[in-house]
């Protein structure tokens, strides 16, 4: 259900010739939640687009559940691995929920009741039932990050992978998504800047900044060290009633 | 000029037509259609029949006729051509009131109003009673090319997201008070009609990436069709051939 | 004015819209085999969003003149930033889905829709392009002015096709110069609002993501750099070329007034007292014009339909060898 993944000096230029990871090293055991934080432009949504093989690191390496993520593994490597893009208009591309739902599980071969039924099961864990027939651009914004999540949840991943999953959500929504994802038994790494979801959900935190990691440590840690969280322009919540 | 694209022109009822398989109906349109077109423009009484058909199918739909009309105007700008060819085309002159008018022209605009009229009404009839991922269904079922399907249905699925980033950009502009009168004045729009191609491309890039993370290696996955019903079969066989027959009739007679 | 829009139905002989029919499809199927192989497995969502562009960019109203608007056909704009069978495929999807899904243009019409709207303003604009980039300076200024140009010239060349399928498929005698001698003055007019809104928009697009310009795809980032030069002058030339052509291909109507003076004549609007002898005036006119001018009619479309022809397929044909040459589809 849950797999580890080590990713060891992982570099990777623009086309342009930018430097946009420049030696990440992270270490995630299997069922871990981490946060990834850090500016704009840090490499956070580059680094993720190599776990799966969809950009080819220039130098360095990275292993999921001790499989190298190498051109003959990618079928085996992008079922275990689901990414959530941050605009989920770009993740459903499909006429309706369910065949987007469907369409990881259909390029994998499934057909018939095994197809249907983790379509059904995908759909219920986000509690996307009842819009799995309407079209993805008639759904509200928090719908369709969940029918997003669904659409790499039938797949049966191992390691779920968000890049801003509540950025332009209204708080309900939001809220909805965070008990999803607390839900969910896989290995998961949340890119995001809302602070206070990375301290609900995730143990450990890991900070990039011009595409290298920069800090590693638990939520607690990072998130009490004012001076680390200013460098990478990150800021806390401030609570209501508090000076200031 | 394209003001009417970019909403679906489907019309939300229950009727035999709205259920019935996309691909019978399509058939059904281009037998239709086509019959229309090579009818010989003399053969009165076969457009005769052909208009109350139609008329008879848009009762059945549910759709109202006043739709039809409003969604007709479309083909006004060549309706306005239609009536200029008795003034300016060769031939034997008749007076028309106080018109002087070719007889050949006469017919030659009778033959494109009365033509393109049914056509239109038959396809409108068509996208009012189907819905566009229909209508795609409908294709790959008569055996289009899947690519050439796939893009269609890509097309139509980012349109709306489009057309809203350019409202967005439309209102950016005027908020800012351009309000352009002159082909000089163009360039804002160029400039912005440059943008949106750059955010379509990276979108379409984006959304490869998406579709290769989900394990795309270049061909769509196929879905289940609808198959037409053999009572839709017969119906839709009865339709075009009496529309054939009348056709070869009024080819024979004329 | 027509070509802006879908022909319905009827409007041209079924023989015509049988042939262009035939044409279009194996133009058509020969793209899709060609941009499948430029585009790989990114044909699907790349074609399919770029084509939601063209469909949104014909949307896209600019002002001609004192409130009135035209709006883009975007053939060879498309051809221009993405290739010529991409830019085919791209165009041909939006006008078969405009007459299938929004009832717009006729179903028996898509033979000469797609024929005058999608695959020759794509490939004959491409080629006008390839050609102009030959003789205007390899830098960014260089590739704006060929595509203000070549855009125009798209417009002009899906009217004159259009009115050599009138020629052959005519559903009313309307003289073959009166329909070449309007048609083709006027889009020589309408092409200057489509020059000038394509050049700026490849502009546009060089100025931010030049590797997205197919056109520009041999210019390195130093020639694409170089200082702009021209572009108004190329405006102002682009313009006054336009109104030229424009006026001497209006010639060819003079023999036959152009429809709006011939309806003034015929509704007696000029010489209300003597509509026989003016109707049998023009008759006549009519009678010896047509045979004098019938073998002229008919050289003047040979020439220009085979100019067409060649045009639109050299523009198939330096697609396919780009296609085969590099892969422009990596990133």
């Amino acid at each position: 259900m849950s797999a580890d993944l080590q990713a060891q000096g992982v570099e990777f230029n623009y086309p342009d010739g930018r430097r946009a990871l420049d030696g990440v090293d992270l270490d995630i055991a299997a069922g871990e939640r981490v946060a990834i934080l850090g500016p704009n432009g840090s490499g956070k949504t580059t680094f993720a687009l190599h776990l799966n093989g969809i950009l080819e690191p220039a130098a360095g390496s990275i292993t999921i559940a001790g499989m190298p993520v190498i051109e003959e593994n990618y079928p085996e490597i992008r079922r275990m691995v689901g990414l959530v893009f941050q605009d989920a208009n770009d993740q459903l591309f499909m006429t309706t929920v369910r065949e987007d739902v469907a369409f990881g599980p259909m390029n994998m071969g499934l057909e018939g009741d095994e197809l249907d039924r983790r379509v059904d099961e995908a759909l219920r864990v986000v509690a996307g039932t009842e819009f799995a027939d309407r079209p993805p651009h008639h759904l509200s914004g928090g719908e369709k990050r969940r029918a997003a999540l669904a659409t790499v949840l039938s797949m049966d991943p191992s390691i779920l992978v968000f890049d801003e999953p509540t950025s332009g959500l209204d708080p309900a929504g939001r809220r909805e998504l965070i008990t999803t994802l607390a839900s969910l038994p896989m290995t998961q790494l949340i890119i995001t800047h809302d602070l206070s979801l990375a301290l609900e959900l995730c143990d450990r935190s890991v900070i990039m900044n011009r595409g290298r990691v920069v800090a590693d440590a638990s939520t607690r840690e990072i998130l009490s060290d004012a001076e680390l969280l200013a460098q990478n322009r990150l800021e806390l919540p401030r609570v209501i009633g508090s000076e200031g | 000029m394209g003001s009417g694209h970019g909403h679906a022109l489907y019309v939300h009822e229950h009727s035999f037509i709205h259920r019935m398989a996309p691909q019978a109906k399509l058939l059904a349109a281009i037998g239709m259609v086509a019959s229309v077109a090579i009818t010989p423009r003399e053969a009165l009484w076969a457009f005769g029949i052909y208009a109350v058909a139609v008329a008879g199918l848009f009762v059945a739909s549910r759709v109202r006729l006043r739709y039809l009309f409003v969604r007709l105007l479309a083909v006004a700008p060549f309706v306005l051509f239609a009536f200029f060819i008795p003034f300016i085309a060769s031939g034997e002159k008749v007076e028309l009131g106080p018109f002087n008018v070719s007889v050949e022209g006469l017919w030659g605009a009778w033959n494109i109003l009365i033509k393109a009229t049914l056509g239109a009404s038959v396809s409108i009839l068509l996208t009012s009673t189907t819905e566009i991922p229909d209508i795609f269904r409908g294709l790959a079922a008569l055996r289009i090319p899947a690519l050439f399907i796939s893009i269609a249905t890509f097309m139509i699925r980012y349109l709306e997201l489009i057309i809203d980033e350019l409202g967005r950009m439309r209102i950016a502009m005027t908020s800012r008070g351009y309000d352009p009168r002159w082909i000089a004045q163009a360039r804002p729009i160029a400039t912005s009609a440059g943008a949106m191609f750059v955010r379509s491309y990276e979108r379409g890039e984006r959304v490869h990436s998406a579709m290769l993370s989900r394990g795309f290696t270049g061909e769509m996955p196929i879905f289940k069709q609808t198959e037409p019903t053999p009572a839709q079969w017969a119906v839709v066989s009865m339709f075009v051939a009496t529309f054939v027959a009348i056709a070869t009739t009024a080819l024979v007679v004329t | 004015m027509i070509l802006g829009m879908h022909a319905p139905d009827g409007f041209l002989n079924p023989g015509t819209a049988v042939v262009t029919g035939i044409i279009s499809l194996v133009v058509v199927g020969f793209a899709l085999r060609q941009s499948r192989e430029q585009l790989k497995d990114k044909a699907i969502p790349l074609a399919g969003v770029t084509a939601a562009f063209i469909f949104a960019a014909q949307m896209f109203n600019f002002p001609v003149a004192a409130g009135t608007t035209g709006h883009l056909l975007g053939g060879a704009l498309a051809a221009i930033l993405l290739g010529p069978s991409v830019g085919i495929i791209v165009v041909t999807i939006v006008v078969v889905v405009q007459a299938l899904a929004f009832a717009d243009g006729g179903l028996t019409a898509l033979g000469y829709n797609v024929l005058n709207m999608a695959i020759i303003p794509a490939a004959g604009g491409f080629a006008v392009f390839r050609l102009l980039r030959r003789v205007f300076p390899q830098n960014a200024g260089g590739v704006i002015g060929s595509t203000g140009v070549a855009a125009w010239a798209s417009v002009v060349m899906a009217a004159i096709a259009f009115s050599i399928q009138w020629l052959f498929g005519a559903s009313a005698p309307v003289p073959f110069d009166t329909v070449f001698g309007s048609m083709v003055g006027v889009h020589a007019l309408i092409g200057i609002g489509e020059g000038i809104i394509s050049a700026l928009a490849v502009g546009a697009v060089l100025a931010s993501r030049p590797d997205l310009v197919y056109g520009a795809r041999d210019l390195d980032r130093t020639q694409l750099a170089e200082a702009k030069v021209g572009t108004r002058a190329f405006v102002i030339g682009g313009v006054l070329v336009a109104l030229v052509f424009a006026a001497v291909v209006s010639q060819f109507a003079v023999d036959n007034p152009d429809g709006l003076e011939r309806v003034a004549e015929d509704t007696g609007f000029i010489d209300s007292g003597e509509d026989h002898s003016l109707a049998d005036f023009i008759f006549a006119d009519y009678a010896t014009a047509g045979v004098s001018n019938e073998a002229l009619s008919l050289a003047i479309a040979g020439i220009v339909g085979t100019i067409v022809t060649l045009l639109v397929a050299y523009g198939l044909f330096a697609g396919m060898r780009e296609s085969r040459g590099r892969d422009p589809a990596s990133v």
